[in-house]
């Protein structure tokens, strides 16, 4: 009988903990923000609008290999792989439909050349559902994005313009074939 | 059969068969790279390592390889067992692979890619230099990136000793190795693009699909027929976006095994061709320019002729659309779109089919025969498949060797070794050098009227009952003699003829030989090549009727419909001319612009074999139904559709099969239209299909509802049952782990065997004739002024279709004739010089050795002479004013004989 009614003034005791904890939030700082009169910080790795970057040479980093497309479980990303004269792949289109979006990230997750990334711009809202719909020239940007230094293309095998066979990193000169000297 | 403990399960195994294909034939994984179903063993890529123990009490057992080893009674094996080593092979493969999967046309469908992951090897270790390679222009089909090269020796095996390719090979050695041509330049064979699909990685991929690429798992593919040519191999065609990307064989084991030829992969380009016609239009007379139609309204037009109009067929339109037109119009107003020696030809065909004691020869007996006769046909040009499949059909003799040997028939070099060369034998009577020469054991050239004679004389020689000929020069006589020994010694001979010599006795002299070889039991095997894809489904479907187009031509009628056909390629020009002239109105239905539908009062676009569903029926009389793979755009319609008020497809094929004797097996062709599985029915997308809400939302953001297929079956949809659960219509091959076309074996009750499908088509011709009957060896001689015409067919450009093709045309050329230097001499010619064919164009000369003096070889189909306006005899002149045209591009003919000055 005696823990019983102990109980019951420990619960009450901590009602009055609380409310006067609370009270004390009134001369604190202020969490919320005053949005959108403040912008609030936002961490580098929040999953918001989707970019399509650039790597270091200013070069259009996607080589339109259609992993990002396939990762996507809304399959809101459609794109068609082209190549310039040299042997380089890139996307002819790249569409993505924001309106299908969750915003889950798998797309940059798959991508091997860090050209789709995800952004901390959240204010993806729109008056037409149109508009959600973004092209190549909507989604790409002059920069790098969260990854600085990694350039795809130096490291494949693939000869693009500027770049021939032997030498990406770590590769030795083309072999003669008709050598058999060991 | 033996017995077998692999990792504690038993498997029941055939012992002539190597422990890999057994292993992989109980549906287990075990990783290869060198082994392929269709080219054997050599052991060189150390991938299908496991281990053997020599009794129940070895717990250490030995490392051998799987694909090298004869599976033995009681044996015990573990593939868990080598796992590390395996890794280790791979990891050692991989030291010097590019980082390209991302920008590799293999990648998503790439062995290497499975067969790492399955192996366990993940990371990286080695961080020294890689070796790397330059890359060769190999033509317009194949595209050649050599740094990932695995060494696995796949592509040699295939280019130069399956396909008999003699441009290709390695070079350098060690971790040098190197494969490509020895010189610079377009690939030769005709059969190169199948290295896309053998080789194992992505050094040689398909450089036409590249130029629009997409991952195999975004491609809607449906089970399509090939419709380049009269032998209707399987393919898979895939589509992205709206337009054909790709074709890939699919495997049937009875017609095309796995493998198909260079015209049918890379020559479907037209059907996203900017020559289509898409739009229904009308003219008021002949040459106005046409106005746009509403589709229905074009429609009630078309279907308003019924009664009044004859009806034209067509080759290469399918069975359904055919009958549709034959139903409109009436099968007495009903003609065959083919030309008048055609008909016959097709007809003779048939006849000899039913009514001669042959097996009809699939591929599997023509690869299967010990000794085969070629009677008059080029047939690397005109059956292109059946070519490759002669090829191996050589091949057997070093079988048998290996056999009294008692080496296993897998053993790929060691076989090669033991029959150092010899062949069985292969005789090829011909009117020109051809690409199979270089396994015949003789080679004759002569005109198709001596063949004929040649063959009537060999029928003679094996059944005294045969009619014989006489007057037959002593070479002759020896070579009736060569033949009819060799025929008569094997176990299973072959005799190939076919329509392309235009020779009816040729035909016969081919049935004469196949029942010559009866003995009351087995029948011997005869193939009868035919032109199109449909061309023998045209004429059973005419059969009876002697409605030849030439009747069609002089009718009188003044309304005629003309389906999928143009008519100027089947008939002198003039008389059709002539006959579009007297008509009061014409309509057409096609794909493709072409000068009949130019002067038709009503043009209707018809679809592709790609964007409808449909059945042909190829050489053997085999129907087989190819699904539409993706949806045509309005008002784009099958023929079949156009010409029927809203009829399901097989509904048609359903009254097709009420009308032909043994017509019943077209109802077998496909489960029909409300078949499916788990209550889906098939997907015609993988369950990867990526996009699908993005595709189209530029147009619209709002998602069309998927596309409804009203035949049924299939779905434009990524919906529905993993092919693995059921396979009854078996769409693209892949099973978990494996990606690649290699995930084929899944789906064969065994590795080379039969599909786990409902159909591999179906036999529509009856052959059960089993007494022997006999041709006349009546051999009608040419006569006439000038030379003797002599067809020459090309893989590349005779087609009409595929000639429109981008990648075809970069293989093909300008119409040529062809002449013996000697010949040439005597007409004042130079090989810069052109000729004037007798009532045809002036077009530039290739002088070749075979060509006899006095004959002259015409191209046919390709740009500049049109083969109908020729006589059997044409007068040749040295041409006036001669300009080569642009398109002639005689390194393109590649031929043995060729003179190049
Ligand atoms: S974030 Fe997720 S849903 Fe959005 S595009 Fe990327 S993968 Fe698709
Ligand atoms: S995954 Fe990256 S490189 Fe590949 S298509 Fe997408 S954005 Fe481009
Ligand atoms: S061959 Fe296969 S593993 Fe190699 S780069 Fe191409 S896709 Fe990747
Ligand atoms: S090119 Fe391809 S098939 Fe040929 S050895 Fe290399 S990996 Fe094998
Ligand atoms: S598959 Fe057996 S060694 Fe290559």
């Amino acid at each position: 009988m005696l823990k019983a009614i102990g109980k019951q003034l420990y619960v009450l005791w901590s009602q009055v903990v609380t409310l006067a904890l609370v009270f004390t939030h009134l001369f604190k700082k202020k969490d919320t923000v005053e949005y959108p009169d403040v912008m609030p910080y936002m961490f580098p790795r929040w999953r918001g609008r989707i970019i399509l970057t650039r790597d270091p040479d200013g070069e259009e980093r996607c080589v339109a290999c259609n992993l990002c497309a396939v990762a996507c479980p809304v399959d809101c990303i459609a794109l068609q792989k082209t190549e310039d004269e040299n042997g380089r792949w890139y996307p002819e289109f790249f569409r993505i439909n924001f309106s299908r979006c969750i915003m889950c990230g798998f797309c940059e997750e798959a991508c091997p050349t860090h050209a789709i990334q995800l952004t901390p711009d959240f204010e993806m809202a729109e008056y037409v559902r149109q508009d959600m719909v973004w092209e190549k020239q909507h989604l790409l940007i002059s920069g790098t994005g969260k990854y600085h230094d990694y350039n795809f293309y130096k490291i494949a095998g693939k000869a693009i313009g500027g770049k021939g066979k032997g030498e990406a990193r770590n590769e030795l000169p083309p072999v003669d074939r008709r050598s058999l000297l060991p | 059969m033996v017995k077998i403990t692999v990792d504690g399960k038993v498997f029941e195994v055939d012992p002539n068969n190597n422990l890999l294909q057994e292993i992989l034939s109980q549906q287990e994984d075990l990783p290869y790279f060198c082994w392929h179903p269709a080219m054997g063993s050599v052991g060189s890529c150390r991938q299908c390592a496991i281990i053997e123990y020599a009794n129940d009490e070895d717990q250490r057992g030995r490392q051998v390889m799987a694909c090298m080893t004869s599976p033995r009674e009681g044996g015990r094996y573990s593939i868990a067992a080598a796992a590390k080593f395996r890794a280790q092979a791979i990891e050692s493969i991989m030291t010097k692979h590019p980082h390209d999967c991302p920008v590799c046309e293999e990648g998503g469908e790439c062995h290497l890619q499975d067969m790492t992951v399955m192996s366990g090897h993940t990371y990286r270790r080695y961080d020294g230099k890689k070796v790397t390679h330059t890359n060769q222009y190999l033509g317009p089909f194949i595209g050649h990136e050599m740094n990932r090269c695995i060494t696995c020796y796949r592509c040699v095996r295939y280019y130069k000793d399956y396909a008999g390719g003699k441009d290709f090979g390695p070079q350098a050695s060690h971790n040098h190795t190197y494969f490509g041509r020895f010189q610079e330049g377009p690939l030769e064979s005709e059969f190169s693009g199948n290295l896309v699909e053998v080789c194992p990685t992505g050094v040689f991929t398909d450089k036409v699909f590249s130029k629009h690429y997409s991952r195999k798992w975004d491609l809607q593919t449906a089970p399509s027929v090939c419709a380049a040519c009269g032998v209707g191999c399987n393919i898979t065609p895939g589509e992205r976006y709206g337009t054909l990307r790709r074709v890939v064989n699919r495997f049937n084991h009875e017609v095309n095994g796995y493998f198909i030829c260079d015209k049918g992969r890379f020559g479907t380009g037209y059907v996203n061709s900017d020559e289509r016609i898409r739009v229904a239009m009308t003219r008021t007379t002949r040459d106005a320019n046409p106005v746009l139609t509403d589709p229905a309204a074009a429609k009630a037009q078309l279907l308003s002729l019924k009664g009044k109009a004859i009806g034209i067929g067509s080759p290469r339109a399918s069975l359904e659309s055919n009958y549709a037109l034959r139903e409109l119009v009436g099968a007495e107003n009903f003609y065959a779109g083919v030309s008048d020696v055609e008909f016959g030809l097709l007809n003779q065909v048939l006849d000899i089919y039913q009514n001669r004691p042959v097996n009809i020869a699939n591929i599997k007996d023509i690869e299967d025969s010990d000794a085969v006769l070629i009677l008059g046909e080029d047939l690397t040009n005109t059956a292109a498949r059946l070519a490759l499949a002669v090829r191996q059909s050589a091949k057997n003799l070093a079988k048998e060797l290996a056999e009294q040997a008692k080496f296993p028939a897998w053993h790929d070099a060691a076989i090669r070794q033991l029959a150092m060369g010899r062949k069985s034998p292969v005789y090829i009577l011909a009117g020109h050098a051809t690409r199979l020469d270089d396994i015949a054991k003789k080679v004759h050239i002569a005109s198709a009227q001596d063949s004929a004679r040649i063959g009537f004389a060999v029928a003679h020689a094996l059944d005294a009952s045969a009619p014989a000929v006489s007057g037959l020069s002593e070479a002759e006589q020896a070579l009736v003699d060569s033949i009819a020994a060799d025929l008569k010694a094997a176990k299973r001979p072959l005799i190939i003829s076919g329509t392309s010599s235009l020779e009816p006795a040729l035909l016969n002299a081919a049935a004469n030989i196949a029942t010559a070889l009866f003995d009351g039991d087995k029948k011997a095997n005869l193939a009868l090549t035919v032109p199109e894809a449909n061309s023998l489904g045209l004429a059973l479907l005419m059969q009876g009727s002697s409605n030849t187009l030439g009747k069609a031509l002089s009718s009188g009628k003044k309304t005629a419909i003309v389906l999928e056909n143009d008519l100027y390629r089947r008939a002198p020009s003039a008389q059709v001319d002539a006959f579009i002239e007297s008509l009061d109105y014409l309509a057409v239905l096609d794909s493709l612009q072409h000068p009949t539908g130019e002067a038709a009062n009503l043009v209707l676009p018809a679809a592709t074999f790609a964007e409808s569903s449909g059945t042909f029926v190829n050489y053997e009389g085999r129907a087989q139904y190819f699904y539409s793979v993706f949806k045509p755009v309005a008002p784009i319609l099958a023929s079949c559709k156009w010409l029927t008020e809203g009829k399901k497809t097989q509904e048609i094929t359903a009254q097709i099969a009420a009308l032909l004797p043994n017509g019943e097996v077209l109802n077998k062709l496909t489960p029909g239209p409300d078949f499916t599985v788990a209550g889906m029915r098939v997907p015609r997308q993988q369950h990867r299909y990526s996009g699908r809400t993005a595709m189209r939302a530029h147009i619209n953001v709002h998602e069309p509802k998927q596309e409804q297929d009203e035949d049924g079956i299939l779905a434009y949809s990524m919906e529905g049952v993993p092919a693995l659960k059921d396979s009854t219509v078996f769409n693209t091959p892949w099973a978990p782990g494996w990606n690649s076309n290699q995930a084929l074996f899944k789906f064969e009750t065994a590795v080379g065997g039969p599909l786990k499908q409902a159909t591999v088509g179906e036999h529509l011709i009856v052959a059960n004739a089993s007494s022997k009957s006999w041709y006349a060896a009546d051999v009608q001689q040419v006569s006439g002024a000038g030379y003797r015409v002599v067809p020459l067919y090309h893989l590349f450009g005779s087609e009409e279709l595929t000639a429109r093709s981008e990648a075809i045309q970069a293989k093909a050329t300008s119409a040529y004739v062809a002449l013996n230097p000697a010949d040439a001499e005597k007409l004042g010619l130079g090989v810069t010089d052109g000729v004037q064919v007798q009532h045809n164009g002036s077009v530039p000369v290739l002088l070749r050795d075979s060509i006899l003096p006095g004959s002259v070889g015409i191209s046919v189909g390709l740009k500049g002479l049109n083969f109908q306006n020729m006589s059997a005899t044409v007068e040749l002149n040295k041409a006036n004013d001669w300009q080569t045209p642009k398109d002639w591009r005689s390194s393109n003919i590649i031929v043995s004989d060729k003179r190049d000055i």
